[in-house]
C-alpha cells in the first residue's frame, strides 16, 4: 500500500499518473488504508497547500436517461480544449442484493485513451440508497490538488443532488424536456434549488424550448430568478456546450469559495463520522443538526482526519 | 371417388422448383474469395453469399488502427473498386444472384458492385441480389454499425429510395430477425422486433418517396431469418410472420397489390445452438433446422444458406461448406419435399401454434409502438435480448434445456474429424493482413487523388443536405477510387460515430440462493482486497457480437463483484488505459472474430504499459486448443470457449485467481 503522505506530495506537484493509486486507497476500507487515506488528505488540506485546492469541483446531476454522460462526454472535450486538465467521478448505483454493479457510463464517455489530462473513475455507491460512494469526498478533495476540473456525476434526483452539493463548488441538475418530476421535485421543495439547470436534447426543437419555458417560469415562482438555465444538445453537432462551461465559470466566480469548501470538509467529516459510528454516534453527538452547528465552531484549519476524530471524541464525551 | 372441391390434391400438377442455395463465403483477400466462389458455383452452388471481414462493414482501411488482426480473418476485404473487380472476376453479374451481408456501409458497397458490373458491361437494372442493409439489428445484436440511428436510418431509406428506382430487381435491404435469435430471441421477440423493425425502415422510407410508389417499396422489403432446432415452432414462427407482413402491408401502408404484401424470405439456420462440444452432432441440427424453413410450402425459404457443422470452432474450409450444401441438394433433388402443395394445411397443431404466436408478437410490437417505434425502443428492445439470452443460458446450466454433448450425454470417443494439426478448421494466412496494406497503399499511390477529393467533398455535401439521396455521390466516388475507409470517415465527420447502449444494465438478476455461496466468496476476498472485487469485461477488435461478454458482466454483478462494462470495438490502448484508471482487479476479454492471436497479445502489452501489467486476463471466445495453448504462453491467465457454459464455474475461477494473487502479494509484504 502506497504511503498517503507520498500520494499527496505527488498530487500536490500536480502529478496526475498518481491518480489512480489514490482511488484504490480512498477505496480501499482497511483501517490500514483509511489511515493512510487520513494522511492522505491532510497533505492536501487548505492548511498544508497554503490556500484551497485549485480545482473547480463540479457536480453533475440528474435522473437517469436524460443524457448526462453523452453530456459529459462533450463537456470533458471543452474543458481539454480549454487547457484544462479534468478528473471524473461517475457514481453508479449498485445492485441492493449482490452488492454488486455494473459500471457503464465510462463506456459513453469518449476521450482520446492516450490524453493523460483525463482521468476517468467509475464507483459503485454501494449499500447506500443514493447518493455518495463514501469514497468520492475524499477523491474529489484529493484529485482537486492536482486537476483543474474534478466532475461528481451521480444519478437520481432529491438526496443525491443534496449531497453533491455539500461537496461540489457548483452543482448543475440535468433534466431532458418532457419529463415533469423535476419541476414537480423543485415546487415541493423535494429537491433544493440547484446552482444550474441544463436542458438536454435541445435539438428537439420545440419541446426543448417549451421545456426551458417551463423551468423558468417555476425558478421565478419561486422567487430564484437568478438562477441560470441553458438548453445544450450533446448529438452531432453539439450546441450550447461552451455556454454551459462559462456559466459554470461565472457561476464559481461569484461565490465564496473558501467558504463553501470549509462546509464541505465539515460535512464530509460528519459523513465519515456517521459511516463509522452509526445512528448511536449520531445520538451521541445530539443529533445531524447539533453535529453540523458544532462543528461550524470549530477551527477552520482543521483538516477532515482531524475533524472526523474531533467528533469522535466529542461523542465520547457525551455519551 | 371424387375429391370435395376443397380439399388439396395430394400432389402438385409439376414439382416445385428447388430454393436458391447460397453458402456464406470470404475470406483474406478477393483473389482468394473469387477462387472460392467459382468453386462452388461450379459444385452447384445457385448463388453467391458475400462475407465481409469487420473492417469493411464498420468502414475502416485495412491499415487503420482499428483494423489490426481483424482484416481478411470473418470474410474478405474490400478497400475499393480494384478489390471488388477482383471479387466478381468471371462471374456474370447479369445472371448471378448476390447477396451481402454489409449494414452499416451499405451503399458504399451496393456502388462498388454496381460500378464493378458496368464496367463488365452490365446495366445496373439487370443487377439482381441482397445488401442487408438492416442497421437497426446492428445496435440490438450484431454490433457492426458505423453511425448514430439517425444518419444510419437515412443511408437504409436512401438505398432503398434509390433501388426501387434504379436497380429494380435488387433486394436493397433483408430485415434481419436472424441475429435476434442469435442474442436470444424467443420466437414471439424475434417476430415482434423483426416486424417492429421493418415498420420503422418504412416509415423512414415513406418520407423519401412519392406515396404511390409505397407499394413498390413493400414489395422489394424481404427478410432474413433464423430457424433453430425446435423445427416445428420455428416453422410456425415463420407462417406467423407471413400472415402479420400481410397485415402490415394492406393496414399500415394500404398496398393494394397481394404479390407486394408476399413473405420474402431467406435463412441461415442457427449457429448459436451450434456446440463446441461434439461437434459432429451440428451436422443433424443443421439438417433438422433446414426442415423448419422448407417443410411447409405455404413459408418456404426462397434462399437458403447452411452453416457448417464447425461453425462453433472457427472458420470452416470449402469442404465443410461443400457438406453443408450437399446437405441441400438430397434435400431438394433426392427427396420428396418439393412434390407437395403445403403439407400443414388444416393441421389444429400448426394453426394453434401460429395464433399463439401472434398473440405474443401483436402484444410486443404494440409495446414497442408505444414507445415511439423501433429507433426509440432500442434501449428496450435489447434489454429484453439480454435478458431472454441469460435465461436461456440459466436454463442450460440447470439442466432444465438438454444440449447433448454438452450438458447431457457427454462422454465420447476421440473425433476423426478434428484430428488434423489445425483442429479442422481453416486458418487465415496471417500474411493476408500485411499484403492487403501494402495493396491499399499502392491503391491510393496510382489513383487520381483530385478526382477522389472532389467526389469525397461532394458526398460530404450530400451527406449535410438531408434531403439528397446518398447513393449517387457514393457511386460517384466509387467510380473515381474512394477507399472504404475514406467513404466511412466522410460520413462519420458529417453525422458523429456513435456507441449503442450495452443492454446490460437493467438485465435481471439471478434469483439469489443458486449464487449464495458465489457471493460470499466474493465478500471474502472483497474483505481481503480492502474494497470490492472490481472486473473489467471489454471486447478488443472490431467484432461486435457482444453476448458472451454481457452475459459476463451481469453474472459478475450478480455474484457480488463491481463490473466496468465498456461495450464493444476497444482498442488495446483504451481497455488498458480503463483498467488502470478503474483499478480493477482482472481483466475479461472476449473475442469471436478470430483475431485474438493478434489482439491478445496487444492488450497485455498495453497493460504493461499502462503500469498494471500485474492484472491477471482471462480469454472467452472461439478459441482452438492450440491457440489457447499460445495465448497462455503469452501470460493470459484462463481461457474459456463455448463449451464453457458453466457461467458460475467461470465465477468461482475468476475470484479464486484474485484471491490468490491477493495472498501472494500479501505473502511478499509480510
Amino acid at each position: 500500500m502506497p504511503a498517503g503522505a507520498d500520494l499527496g506530495e505527488r498530487l500536490r506537484s500536480g502529478d496526475l499518473t498518481v491518480a489512480p493509486a489514490v482511488l484504490n486507497l480512498v477505496e480501499n476500507r482497511s483501517l490500514a488504508a483509511r489511515a493512510q487515506a487520513g494522511e492522505l488528505l491532510a497533505a492536501v488540506s487548505p492548511a498544508a497547500l497554503g490556500h484551497e485546492p485549485r480545482a473547480h469541483v463540479v457536480g453533475i446531476t440528474g435522473p437517469p436517461g436524460v443524457g448526462k454522460s453523452s453530456l459529459l462526454s462533450r463537456l470533458v472535450s471543452e474543458w481539454r480544449a480549454r487547457g484544462r486538465t479534468v478528473a471524473v467521478l461517475a457514481v453508479d448505483p449498485s445492485s441492493r442484493r449482490s452488492g454488486g454493479s455494473l459500471l457503464g457510463d465510462r463506456a459513453r464517455i469518449e476521450v482520446d485513451p492516450a490524453d493523460g489530462g483525463v482521468y476517468i473513475r467509475s464507483t459503485a455507491v454501494g449499500e447506500r440508497l443514493g447518493g455518495l460512494a463514501p469514497a468520492t469526498r475524499a477523491a474529489a478533495s484529493a484529485l482537486a490538488a492536482a486537476f483543474d476540473v474534478v466532475v461528481i456525476e451521480t444519478v437520481g434526483v432529491g438526496q443525491s443532488e443534496t449531497e453533491v452539493a455539500d461537496v461540489a463548488d457548483t452543482v448543475a441538475v440535468v433534466v431532458q424536456p418532457g419529463s415533469g418530476d423535476v419541476l414537480q421535485f423543485l415546487k415541493s421543495g423535494i429537491m433544493e434549488i440547484p446552482d444550474l439547470l441544463v436542458v438536454t436534447k435541445a435539438d428537439l426543437g420545440r419541446t426543448a424550448l417549451r421545456a426551458l419555458g417551463d423551468l423558468r417560469s417555476a425558478l421565478r415562482s419561486l422567487g430564484s430568478r437568478e438562477i441560470p438555465v441553458l438548453a445544450v444538445s450533446s448529438v452531432a453537432p453539439p450546441s450550447g456546450i461552451g455556454e454551459l462551461v462559462d456559466a459554470l465559470d461565472a457561476h464559481r466566480d461569484g461565490i465564496d469559495l473558501p467558504a463553501r469548501r470549509l462546509r464541505a470538509r465539515r460535512l464530509h467529516s460528519l459523513a465519515d463520522f456517521a459511516a463509522e459510528h452509526g445512528e448511536r454516534g449520531l445520538r451521541a453527538l445530539g443529533g445531524r443538526r447539533a453535529a453540523e452547528r458544532w462543528l461550524e465552531q470549530q477551527d477552520p484549519g482543521l483538516d477532515v482526519a482531524a475533524l472526523e476524530r474531533a467528533l469522535a471524541a466529542r461523542a465520547a464525551t457525551m455519551s | 371417388m371424387q375429391r370435395m372441391a376443397d380439399t388439396p390434391a395430394p400432389r402438385l400438377p409439376e414439382r416445385d422448383r428447388p430454393w436458391m442455395m447460397r453458402t456464406y463465403a470470404g475470406h483474406s483477400d478477393a483473389r482468394r474469395s473469387n477462387e472460392l466462389y467459382r468453386g462452388n458455383l461450379a459444385k452447384g452452388q445457385t448463388g453467391l453469399s458475400v462475407a465481409f471481414d469487420l473492417p469493411t462493414q464498420t468502414g475502416y482501411d485495412p491499415d487503420d488502427e482499428l483494423a489490426r488482426g481483424e482484416v481478411g480473418k470473418v470474410g474478405v476485404s474490400i478497400a475499393g473498386l480494384g478489390d471488388m473487380r477482383t471479387l466478381l472476376d468471371g462471374i456474370p453479374l447479369d445472371q448471378m444472384n448476390t447477396s451481402m451481408t454489409i449494414n452499416a456501409t451499405a451503399p458504399w458497397l451496393l456502388a462498388l458492385y454496381i460500378v464493378a458490373a458496368e464496367e463488365q458491361g452490365v446495366a445496373k437494372e439487370k443487377l439482381q441480389g441482397t445488401t442487408q442493409n438492416d442497421i437497426l439489428k446492428e445496435y440490438l445484436s450484431r454490433g457492426t454499425y458505423a453511425f448514430p440511428p439517425g444518419p444510419s436510418m437515412r443511408l437504409v431509406a436512401d438505398t432503398i429510395a434509390y433501388t426501387v428506382e434504379h436497380v429494380p430487381k435488387w433486394n436493397p435491404i433483408n430485415i434481419c430477425s436472424y441475429h435476434l435469435q442469435e442474442a436470444g430471441a424467443t420466437p414471439v421477440q424475434e417476430i415482434a422486433y423483426a416486424m417492429s423493425n421493418a415498420i420503422a425502415v418504412l416509415d423512414a422510407v415513406s418520407a423519401r418517396v412519392e406515396a404511390d410508389r409505397m407499394g413498390a417499396v413493400f414489395g422489394r422489403i424481404s427478410f432474413f431469418v433464423n430457424a433453430g432446432v425446435r423445427f416445428i415452432e420455428e416453422h410456425a414462427k415463420l407462417r406467423a410472420m407471413a400472415v402479420l407482413w400481410d397485415e402490415i402491408g394492406l393496414e399500415r401502408y394500404g398496398v393494394q397489390d397481394e404479390r407486394h404484401r408476399r413473405f420474402r424470405y431467406g435463412v441461415q439456420v442457427n449457429s448459436l445452438g451450434l456446440t463446441e462440444a461434439q461437434p459432429e452432432n451440428n451436422a443433424y441440427r443443421i439438417a433438422l433446422e433446414a426442415l423448419a424453413v422448407t417443410l411447409g410450402r405455404n413459408a418456404r425459404a426462397r434462399a437458403i444458406q447452411l452453416p457448417a457443422w464447425n461453425e462453433a470452432l472457427g472458420l470452416p474450409r470449402p469442404w465443410d461448406q461443400q457438406w453443408s450444401l450437399r446437405l441441400q441438394q438430397v434435400l431438394a433433388y433426392e427427396t420428396d419435399l418439393l412434390d407437395y402443395p403445403d403439407i400443414f394445411e388444416g393441421s389444429k397443431v400448426m394453426e394453434g401454434l401460429v395464433d399463439e404466436l401472434l398473440e405474443g408478437a401483436r402484444e410486443e410490437m404494440k409495446r414497442v409502438q408505444e414507445l415511439g417505434g423501433a429507433v426509440e425502443a432500442v434501449d428496450y428492445m435489447k434489454a429484453a435480448l439480454v435478458e431472454s439470452h441469460r435465461e436461456r443460458i440459466n436454463r442450460i446450466e440447470s439442466g432444465e434445456l438438454v444440449v447433448v454433448g454438452v450438458n447431457r450425454y457427454t462422454e465420447t470417443a476421440p473425433s476423426p474429424l478434428t484430428a488434423d494439426g489445425e483442429g479442422g478448421i481453416l486458418v487465415v494466412d496471417s500474411a493476408v493482413e500485411a499484403e492487403r496494406q501494402a495493396a491499399v497503399e499502392e491503391w491510393r499511390a496510382t489513383r487520381d487523388q483530385d478526382a477522389v477529393d472532389a467526389a469525397l467533398a461532394d458526398l460530404a455535401r450530400a451527406a449535410r443536405q438531408d434531403s439528397e439521396n446518398i447513393m449517387p455521390a457514393t457511386i460517384t466516388a466509387a467510380r473515381a477510387g474512394a477507399t472504404t475507409g475514406e467513404w466511412s470517415q466522410a460520413l462519420r465527420a458529417e453525422f458523429g460515430s456513435y456507441r449503442a447502449p450495452t443492454g446490460v444494465g437493467d438485465a435481471a438478476s439471478v434469483p439469489s440462493d443458486d449464487l449464495a455461496e458465489l457471493r460470499d466468496e466474493v465478500e471474502v476476498v472483497s474483505e481481503a482486497l480492502g474494497r470490492r472485487l472490481k472486473i473489467l469485461v471489454g471486447k478488443p477488435g472490431l467484432d461486435g457480437h457482444s453476448n458472451g461478454a454481457e452475459q459476463i458482466a451481469v453474472r459478475a454483478r450478480d455474484v457480488g463483484m463491481d463490473v466496468v462494462y465498456q461495450g464493444i470495438r476497444l482498442t488495446p490502448k483504451e481497455i488498458a488505459t480503463s483498467a488502470a484508471q478503474e483499478g480493477v482487479h482482472v481483466v475479461g476479454l472476449s473475442i469471436l472474430s478470430g483475431s485474438h492471436a493478434e489482439l491478445i497479445p496487444s492488450v497485455i502489452g498495453a497493460l504493461d504499459e499502462a503500469g498494471v501489467g500485474e492484472v491477471p486476463v482471462i480469454v472467452g471466445g472461439i478459441i482452438p486448443d492450440a491457440d489457447a495453448a499460445r495465448l497462455r504462453e503469452a501470460g493470459v491467465a484462463a481461457v474459456y470457449t463455448p463449451k464453457d457454459f458453466d457461467l458460475n464455474r467461470i465465477m468461482h475461477e475468476i475470484v479464486e485467481l484474485v484471491a490468490e494473487r491477493q495472498r501472494s502479494q500479501a505473502g511478499v509484504r509480510a
